[in-house]
């Protein structure tokens, strides 16, 4: 089975292909049955390439399906190759799976949207190119699906794209997303000059058996980070994400949460030898900007009113988590975090998709409240999120931040301590979101439908009437897509099991599961925890970790429930620390005359060296034609006179005859 | 008795030709004229092979003047047409006023 391994990327190619020609016809539901039936292919030949590597023996769960040569060149020789081992069909599996349930929740959410096929369309293309990206076996399968992704990004923010805040956030997605590529294409270019290869066994098995110097793979490992830090949004480049939200939402579930932001991620756990080879500044560098990205947005997510800023602010957050863990060396748990957060935020973004979609297109939570009595199961389903990214036990993100926290402090006490604040914040955001949107005051009322009331006098009822006219009713959104938050929600409560700690009650074969599916992967760089302090006090973490999450989400219950305590949301925070304001305004002023400098210098130097071979030809030819009379006795004369003096230098300088 | 002929004599016949050929084409104006020139100079050509030919024992120098044989043929075909027709458009026609096709 592992050999059938392309049709993973295949079957939402298929749905590609199929819809690109035949989605108008397909139209509104069909198009979206047929994409959603097509991901879920993907996930079964997911499983079942799983199944397959599952009856393996761990040293064997590695296979190279090399579909054919790519770019034969010489020495440069690339394969499109797919790369099947425990880390990729991981990642396949929650891609294939999330991106599933989404499709599936976007048939509701889309319905009616004039351009629904085409939605449908660029959601396979995603999947296609995300697929893709983690199964490349070379650097350059993995880009093409990384730019893959990166313009299905762009194409599904800017869906709606005569709104012009939503073409402007693709554009600013897009362009950012540069900044990163940049660093990949780089790193690729580095790793064919030193290395002559861009596979990742020929690159991974340098570092490992040290063939790859220190230099070359600090090069290397920088250079990914920089498109890791693009793709995956972490300061200073995170800027496109919040924009991103411009997007339909299920696309912020899908791209912006669960899958293409957590790529970054992947690529820094797929060359963790050469992370661990490179200079011993690299690891803490991205520990460092990884917990101070997520410090920075969850104080940002504080004082956010649309609700999927808070969402999206709070993305940046874990995935600042994640790089904690790269860090720190806990890869593992940087993969676990991402399958957590996957679930929850994608159930988190959906639910919150259904509460807009219930509150007709409204975003500003301080116009929502009390919708629990009007949307039950989204608000549930939403609760069991909340409690997921809180950290409570024993819902998945518990245990997936407590892995991270662990490593973090056998790393250096600092993170810990910056992870513990930033731990407390986010139960302290989420909960403000919670209570903001489903308890508290109904705050729509006085909002609604103001220009369709019918005319009330004062004192009377408003008058009880369905629809557009009368009063403004939030409304539960169609089992299509109820479904996938339940199953999400389900997801989001057991997907801690996968990857359960040593701890007291729990049965050892249960236990560090998605660790032992990974070890082959990770095995050269993990780092060691055991025997240190941190190990030793797990049981004393552990309490401080939940503790964090209680006291955020009380303290959250205090501020916005029972108002006993003054909220402190700083315009600094909702201005999200003027950084966005601060990038404008230095590419506006500094920045552009640095540019317009550059741009002279391109007008000037090389066009002028491109202009200045031309006007040379020029002239020299304008000189020389004049030789060309057309007078063919003269022509002749020449040659004669050529011949005679080529005959007399072999004559008297050659010496010849 | 006429004494032997030397090799010698037909280099110098051979070349005495080229020279003839080479001042016709440099001196003459009518197409026609120099056209036969060229032709002179090829011929001057084949005959220094076929003299050393013979003088070396060596056939390569006979299956050159083959393929001088076959461009001439082919080069008259070509040159003789443009030549009549441009002869035949406007008579008495010089390669010096041909000069204005350089555009």
């Amino acid at each position: 089975m592992a050999e059938l391994v392309w049709l993973i990327p295949a079957f939402p190619l298929f749905g590609f292909l199929t819809i690109l020609v035949f989605g108008r016809r397909f139209g509104d539901p069909f198009a979206g049955w047929f994409a959603t039936a097509m991901v879920f292919a993907s996930f079964i030949a997911s499983v079942g390439v799983y199944s397959d590597l599952l009856g393996m023996n761990e040293e064997d769960r590695e296979h190279i399906e090399n579909l054919y040569s790519w770019v034969p060149v010489g020495n440069l020789q690339i394969d499109l190759a797919f790369l099947v081992d425990p880390l990729s069909i991981t990642m396949c599996l929650f891609v294939t799976g999330i991106g599933g349930l989404i499709h599936l929740y976007s048939i509701g959410y889309m319905h009616g949207d004039d351009k629904f096929s085409k939605f449908f369309l660029y959601l396979n293309l995603f999947i296609f190119s995300m697929t893709l990206l983690v199964l490349g076996e070379n650097l350059l399968v993995t880009f093409l699906g990384w730019e893959g992704v990166g313009t299905c990004s762009y194409l599904l923010i800017a869906f709606w794209q005569t709104r012009e805040s939503a073409a402007t956030a693709g554009k600013k997605a897009f362009i950012t997303n540069r900044v990163g590529d940049w660093g990949v294409m780089l790193a690729m270019f580095l790793a064919f000059s030193t290395v002559g290869s861009i596979s990742y066994s020929v690159l991974n098995n340098n570092a490992e058996s040290g063939l790859l110097s220190e230099t070359t793979a600090t090069g290397i490992a920088v250079l990914l980070f920089v498109g890791a830090v693009g793709k995956s949004a972490q300061l200073p480049l995170y800027i496109w994400l919040p924009d991103a939200m411009e997007g339909p939402t299920p696309v912020s579930a899908l791209i912006h949460a669960a899958t293409m932001v957590t790529a970054g991620v992947f690529l820094m756990v797929r060359i963790n030898p050469i992370l661990t080879v490179a200079a011993d500044w690299v690891l803490p560098m991205i520990a460092w900007i990884g917990v101070i990205t997520a410090l920075f947005a969850a104080t940002i997510a504080l004082a956010q009113t649309d609700i999927k800023k808070v969402l999206a602010y709070s993305t940046i957050s874990q995935l600042g988590y994640m790089f904690l863990a790269i860090g720190s060396g806990a890869y593992i748990a940087a993969i676990f975090h991402m399958v957590t957060h996957a679930v929850f935020k994608a159930l988190l973004f959906l639910g919150s998709g259904s509460v807009i979609h219930g509150m007709h297109d409204e975003q500003d939570m301080n116009k929502m409240g009390k919708l629990f009595k009007y949307m039950p199961i989204t608000a549930s389903t939403f609760i069991v999120g909340w409690l997921a990214i809180a950290g409570v036990p024993p819902f998945s993100g518990f245990w997936s931040k407590d892995e991270i926290l662990l490593f973090a402090l056998g790393d250096s006490v600092a993170l810990y301590v910056i992870g513990i604040i930033t731990a407390l914040l986010t139960a302290l955001y989420m909960t403000r979101m919670v209570i903001m949107t489903f308890f508290g005051e109904a705050k729509w009322t006085s909002f609604a439908n103001e220009d369709e009331m019918p005319e009330v006098s004062p004192g009377e009822e408003p008058v009880e009437t369905h629809g557009a006219h009368g009063e403004f009713k939030p409304h539960e959104s169609p089992i299509i897509m109820l479904i996938p938050l339940v199953v999400l929600a389900v997801g989001g409560l057991l997907a801690g099991l996968i990857q359960l700690p040593s701890l007291w009650g729990v049965p050892d074969s249960a236990e560090h599961q998605l660790e032992d599916w990974l070890h082959p992967d990770v095995a050269f760089g993990e780092a060691e925890i055991a025997g240190t302090w941190a190990d030793d006090h797990v049981m004393l973490l552990v309490i401080i970790a939940i503790s964090a999450a209680l006291a955020g989400i009380l303290l959250g219950w205090l501020i916005y429930q029972r108002k006993r305590v003054k909220a402190w949301e700083p315009t600094l925070f909702a201005n999200g620390w003027y950084y966005n304001w601060a990038v404008s305004w230095f590419m506006g002023n500094p920045g552009r005359e640095g540019f317009e400098d550059v741009a002279i210098f391109d007008s000037k130097v090389i066009d002028g060296a491109v202009n200045g071979v031309g006007v040379a030809v020029r002239e020299v030819a304008t000189t020389e034609k004049k030789t060309q009379s057309g007078y063919l006795r003269q022509y002749a004369g020449i040659i004669g006179i050529g011949a005679v003096l080529l005959l007399g230098w072999f004559v008297v300088v050659r010496g010849i005859l | 008795m006429i004494a032997a002929i030397e090799p010698t004599w037909y280099l110098v016949l051979a070349s005495v030709l080229f020279g003839i050929g080479a001042f016709g084409l440099l001196v003459r104006r009518n197409p026609l004229i120099m056209f036969m020139c060229i032709e002179l100079m090829l011929n001057a050509a084949n005959l220094t092979f076929v003299a050393l030919a013979v003088q070396l024992g060596d056939i390569n120098g006979q299956t050159a003047v083959f393929f001088v044989l076959v461009v001439a043929a082919a080069e008259v075909v070509v040159g003789l047409g443009i030549i009549v027709s441009i002869l035949r458009r406007s008579p008495g026609t010089t390669a010096d006023d041909l000069a204005e096709l350089k555009g």
